[in-house]
């Protein structure tokens, strides 16, 4: 073909050469890149979403430093075998404040999406110490020195203001306030309204998660736990088809 | 396939040629090519017939209108169809009645293996014999009663859950230690006379006052003669069975800081005929009532 004979001009040309290799790869790139500023597209709008609380966030930084991802998911997939075992899907609206997500990659134990409200607190606090006290067939490490090492709120509220950098929508008063929120959610005996007020009265549960006197470790990440999956109100969530 | 090097005559040159180096004009071998022009027809009719480009607002839906969400949708109503019959057979049914009906308690004993697996194995055990602190399911000692109705309620509204409006399944020990509403020594006394009622105590020589203290402080919920009361939930003292453990220890702990067991409610997560299958299965395990 009489195109492809030109091409000798261009291998002999190193500035065309250039040239053409720039623009070759500009589109390559812009294939790749223009999607990313779309992005909000592709999360649903669904009632319920906040930002973690900061007992919650703190559950999430300790989940992380374990590795949970290395055996639990955040991701229910589409498939009937998992609605049956899981409930609803996973909503890419449901990890948007995740930086990063929890999604993972491989399920050793279980999908964790949608954990919180499955089990009591006590359960958590037994299964976390010795998982197979309770289920005896589990292969998960033990867990129960988080019941032991107490959590201290310093570098709460600079995290919440980490968070607010890569577009969490963390307001002034609820970093100014992390601290107090952040003692408030695991001692049902405080005075927690504000907390209520700033997260939400309905989504957000204050308990002494742990059973502990002190707030450890084991009440943050059970706290964590216990929200996973319980944000969205699904009876107002309407799948959009062409997603 | 690809000619051999030795037949270069008949292919001839690209017309390169380096230092006397030239390079030969072979063909592409023919199974390859028509693999790649497969390809290339295989990628248009995948960009024209399913989801492909990415828009501004979603991407284009494709000629065969598939979507994942909507064939997940598809296949669960499917089985909602299939199974329909059967469950709205078991909805409608008396809880009573659903043991006389063979074909019923078949189906929702099948049924509510799978909900005891997926939902409640993990506290209850893999054969419903419960760990400490959850109750088995298959002896015959019950908290909160053991006859089908009772099983069916306690699934629906939980156990000591903060959305059981009409408290069904509320009580709450008093710490009787950790509140100070008796002395140290007190609970010694109740203690090794609750070992008594179904074994031996530590010291025999506590027994007689600790069946006063019994009786002033835990007869009204616990019983008399400690049988229990499925209507607080409270358990019967006197047969062995102990949800937290028998030891001296952990009979004192129980006195001492209570206990506060707590089970979701299912109504939410589980649909009515998920709920009835399941409380078919636990009824039928062998300590139902």
């Amino acid at each position: 073909m009489a195109i492809l004979d030109k091409h000798a001009i261009l291998e002999k040309n190193v500035t065309l050469l250039a040239i053409f290799a720039f623009l070759v790869v500009t589109i390559g790139g812009i294939v790749q890149i223009a999607p990313l500023f779309w992005l909000e597209n592709t999360i649903e709008d669904v009632e319920g979403m906040r930002p973690y609380t900061p007992l919650e966030l703190a559950g999430r930084e300790i989940y992380l430093r374990e590795g949970c991802y290395v055996c639990h998911s955040q991701m229910i997939r589409p498939m009937r075998d998992e609605h049956e075992r899981y409930g609803h899907y996973s909503l890419a609206a449901e990890s948007k404040y995740d930086h990063p997500h929890q999604w993972g990659s491989k399920r050793t134990g279980p999908d964790l999406a949608r954990v919180g409200g499955r089990y009591s607190d006590e359960w958590h606090a037994d299964h976390l110490r010795d998982p197979q006290s309770v289920v005896p067939e589990s292969v998960m490490p033990k867990y129960g020195y988080l019941e032991h090492v107490k959590l201290d709120s310093r570098y709460i509220g600079d995290l919440m203001a980490t968070n607010r950098i890569v577009g969490v929508p963390y307001t002034d008063d609820m970093i100014a306030n992390a601290q107090t929120d952040f003692a408030a959610q695991a001692d049902p005996d405080s005075d927690y309204d504000g907390l209520l007020e700033r997260y939400g009265e309905e989504s957000v549960q204050v308990r002494n998660f742990d059973g502990t006197a002190d707030l450890t470790e084991a009440d943050a990440l059970i706290a964590y736990l216990q929200m996973l999956g319980t944000l969205v109100d699904f009876s107002t969530f309407t799948p959009d088809a062409s997603r | 396939m690809a000619k051999k090097p030795t037949q270069h005559q008949d292919v001839g040159t690209t017309g390169h040629s380096w230092d006397g180096i030239e390079e030969l004009n072979t063909p592409l071998p023919r199974w390859w090519l028509w693999t790649f022009y497969a390809c290339i027809v295989w990628g248009l009719y995948y960009v024209v017939a399913y989801p492909a480009w990415p828009l501004l607002k979603e991407a284009t839906p494709g000629l065969l209108g598939f979507s994942t969400r909507g064939e997940v949708a598809q296949d669960i109503a499917e089985f909602e169809a299939r199974q329909a019959p059967m469950n709205t057979k078991l909805v409608s049914a008396e809880l009573t009645a659903i043991a006389d009906d063979a074909e019923l308690v078949g189906y929702a004993n099948s049924a509510g293996a799978a909900v005891f697996k997926t939902w409640c194995a993990q506290c209850h055990g893999s054969g419903a014999d419960g760990a400490v602190g959850y109750p088995s399911l298959i002896d015959d000692d019950w908290l909160w009663g053991g006859d089908i109705e009772s099983i069916h309620t306690t699934i629906t509204v939980g156990v000591r859950q903060p959305t059981d409006d009409d408290y069904l399944r509320q009580s709450e020990m008093p710490a009787f230690g950790k509140d100070e509403l008796l002395e140290s020594e007190q609970i010694d006394q109740v203690v090794n006379y609750v070992m008594s009622l179904s074994g031996e105590p530590k010291d025999a020589t506590m027994i007689a006052e600790g069946a006063v203290v019994f009786e002033e402080n835990c007869a009204s919920c616990h019983g008399e003669s400690g049988e229990g009361d499925i209507d607080q939930g409270a358990p019967a003292l006197a047969d062995a069975i102990w949800l937290y453990g028998g030891s001296y220890d952990a009979i004192r702990e129980s006195v001492y800081n209570a206990r506060y067991g707590a089970m979701p409610a299912w109504a939410n997560r589980l649909s009515e005929a998920e709920i009835r299958a399941v409380a078919t299965y636990v009824h039928t395990r062998g300590g139902g009532q």
